[in-house]
């Protein structure tokens, strides 16, 4: 399978007034041509930085400071702004946590889908508003021509999210960026706006990163699922490996610490300790390391990233289920 | 066993403006809940679960006395509170009773109060305590919730998602109340914090005898920690009974499509039907019709003709549904 998408050694700083926080440290991971995986972490793990960093959207007082994200054969990390400008929306699209806000409130949606239609889409002026209403229907919106003119103040979040799905998917791209869609969602709306982006998925051949804290969703929706933690991508591996055999210590606390369908509360267990301080330059070179309870003296020394076993890599010195 | 809160037929609708001078027509309203009965006895913990806009947020109001009911009652204690207007409740007997936590902490305390402040603020107004007994309350109130003493001094934004937490819930347990109202005390928190708050959530109640209401989205939450689950669609409550059971068993077309969308670690049932489409307007909705009905994947002819009455399905589990005649 051809890489949709590979980020290699991905490092981002931020400048701040209380120093510099290396938000991320050498992150690698692929996708795949119409493959989806989960970024997975709690939050201040990077899960978003990671997405911003990609889609060159970084605020100022973030900064790039190593890696590459080739898109086929264009770095991402290196193109300029107008090049950039060129991919976002048409071969990379992102859909935004709290759909609602991501919306310009004061315009209608079917103008806000025009645009993207009119930039990307290869849509005319003439038939931008054919093309806008053709997409709404298209993400199972109901009377598309009506709800073109409506502000999204006007629809409910799962209708929003639908919108949102629709520019995003405005010009067919290469890869989706779906950063927490379904966060404030119901359950119910949540099932269907997943459906929905599987859908899309499966027509257009698109690669799909989707960016949760719910393991359990991941578990559902991905082929794969990459666990970070405090800026490190900490452990990949299919989503079935992962979840019955994990090797990364972390990865095995945040699944005993989601509440599962059997099981009960006296089962679950906390992952204990929190993030550690990302300012300066004293970050232990682990940095699970202080949480964990497999730590030996090497863990301060390197990462020691690793592909374990074929199609699944950690980042760790004393793995599980490895005699140590 | 006696019941500590009852709610018999409660309901609250919302005119939407007022009735015009010589205008035959009443205003439409919105019934945001509509004939609810609930128990929750001495000890026990009841979920509410239901989509947003179902009335769960209404109901907690009305049980907490901040807004007053449209009909019916509600017993605490076997005292009629629904009688007191809610703005003279703030001075009631049973003020200090019943107690709330809120969702996400972080909004809902006063970012200008430290940690002692939001914990003594009740403690001072609801039951005058002053000086050394105020904080000697204070300080019980946070050591029970496991929130080390040294951070009382604190502001919210200087404390972690989880210390939040325990200071919202320190500050509902201080008055010694015997009804929690959780509304979502988990939603914001991350999996590996969560889990301590249940737990503590757990452990306090043991500890003080509490009862819950235990409002929450999150359907795997409910079951860990509930006794009896309340179902809750469009204002009515289309099915209650033991938590487990309902899990298992649900007998309402609602219940058993809201957990079949619950996300499960053991990956996406194969069969799971979906709910598509938003539930109807709550704007005087057709009082012989099923509220489910259009959106149920199971609906026939005489759910659009006649409102199904909430009968018992088995022993203490109760569903609203045609199809279980």
């Amino acid at each position: 399978m051809s890489d949709a998408l590979s980020v290699q050694d991905l490092s981002v700083a931020f400048h701040t007034r209380a120093g510099v926080v290396h938000a991320l440290d050498r992150v690698s991971f692929t996708v795949g041509a119409g493959e989806t995986l989960a970024l997975v972490g709690e939050s201040g793990s990077g899960k978003s930085v990671t997405a911003y960093a990609i889609m060159g959207l970084l605020e100022a007082a973030g900064q790039v400071t190593s890696g590459r994200a080739l898109l086929g054969e264009t770095d991402l990390l290196a193109a300029s702004p107008a090049s950039l400008a060129r991919i976002r929306g048409k071969r990379v699209a992102m859909i935004f946590q709290n759909p609602r806000t991501a919306l310009n409130p004061i315009r209608p949606v079917g103008t806000q889908i025009a645009d993207v239609m009119r930039r990307h889409g290869g849509a005319t002026w003439f038939n931008a508003r054919a093309r806008a209403i053709e997409a709404l229907r298209a993400v199972g919106i109901p009377d598309p021509a009506r709800r073109t003119r409506a502000y999204p103040f006007e629809l409910s979040g799962g209708m929003c999210q639908r919108v949102m799905i629709a520019i995003a998917m405005a010009a067919r791209p290469d890869l989706l960026i779906a950063d927490e869609p379904t966060t404030g969602l119901d359950v119910t709306t949540q099932a269907v706006v997943m459906d929905l982006i599987a859908e899309m998925a499966a027509q257009t051949g698109m690669a799909t990163i989707l960016i949760t804290h719910d393991l359990a969703l991941a578990a559902e929706r991905a082929r794969r699922i990459a666990v970070m933690h405090a800026g490190h991508v900490v452990e990949v591996a299919e989503t079935a490996t992962l979840l019955a055999r994990p090797m990364h210590p972390y990865s095995a606390r945040l699944i005993a610490a989601t509440p599962t369908a059997a099981g009960t509360l006296e089962e679950l267990q906390s992952v204990p300790g929190a993030l550690p301080d990302l300012r300066g330059a004293a970050i232990p070179a682990c940095r699970y390391a202080a949480r964990c309870d497999r730590r030996q003296a090497d863990c301060g020394e390197t990462l020691h990233p690793h592909e374990a076993e074929p199609g699944h890599s950690i980042a760790c010195h004393h793995p599980l289920g490895v005699a140590a | 066993m006696t019941p500590l809160l009852e709610l018999d037929a409660v309901s609250k609708r919302f005119p939407l403006g007022r009735r015009r001078l010589f205008a035959k027509a009443l205003p439409p309203e919105v019934h945001a809940v509509s004939e609810v009965s609930l128990t929750v006895h001495a000890g026990e913990t009841v979920g509410l679960v239901g989509e947003s806009g179902c009335g769960k947020s209404t109901l907690v109001r009305l049980i907490t006395r901040l807004l007053d009911t449209t009909e019916g009652t509600i017993w605490f204690d076997r005292r009629e509170i629904s009688g007191v207007p809610a703005r003279f409740f703030a001075r009631d007997t049973n003020r200090a009773d019943i107690q709330m936590v809120f969702q996400d902490a972080g909004e809902s305390i006063n970012p200008r109060f430290t940690a002692a402040d939001a914990i003594a603020d009740p403690l001072r107004k609801l039951l005058g305590l002053r000086g050394a007994a105020l904080q000697a309350r204070v300080e019980e109130a946070a050591t029970q919730c496991g929130l080390p003493l040294a951070l009382l001094g604190r502001y919210p934004h200087q404390l972690s998602g989880g210390q939040r937490a325990r200071v919202g819930i320190a500050r509902a347990i201080g008055t010694h109340p015997r009804l929690l109202v959780l509304d979502e005390p988990t939603a914001a928190l991350d999996v590996s914090v969560q889990v301590t708050v249940l737990k503590l959530l757990q452990q306090l109640k043991a500890e003080l005898g509490l009862s819950y209401i235990f409002v929450s989205h999150d359907l795997n939450v409910v079951r860990l920690l509930c006794d009896r689950v309340v179902v809750m669609y469009l204002g009515r409550v289309v099915e209650s009974g033991p938590a487990q059971q309902v899990f298992d068993a649900p007998r309402h077309p609602y219940t058993k499509s809201l957990i079949a969308a619950v996300p499960r670690l053991e990956g996406a049932r194969p069969e799971a039907p979906r709910l598509v489409g938003d539930p109807r307007s709550p704007i005087d909705p057709d009082p012989n019709a099923c509220r489910f009905h259009g959106r149920c994947p199971v609906g026939f002819d005489r759910c659009g003709t006649a409102m199904p009455a909430l009968r018992e399905v088995a022993p203490g589990h109760l569903a609203a549904c045609h199809l279980n005649d």
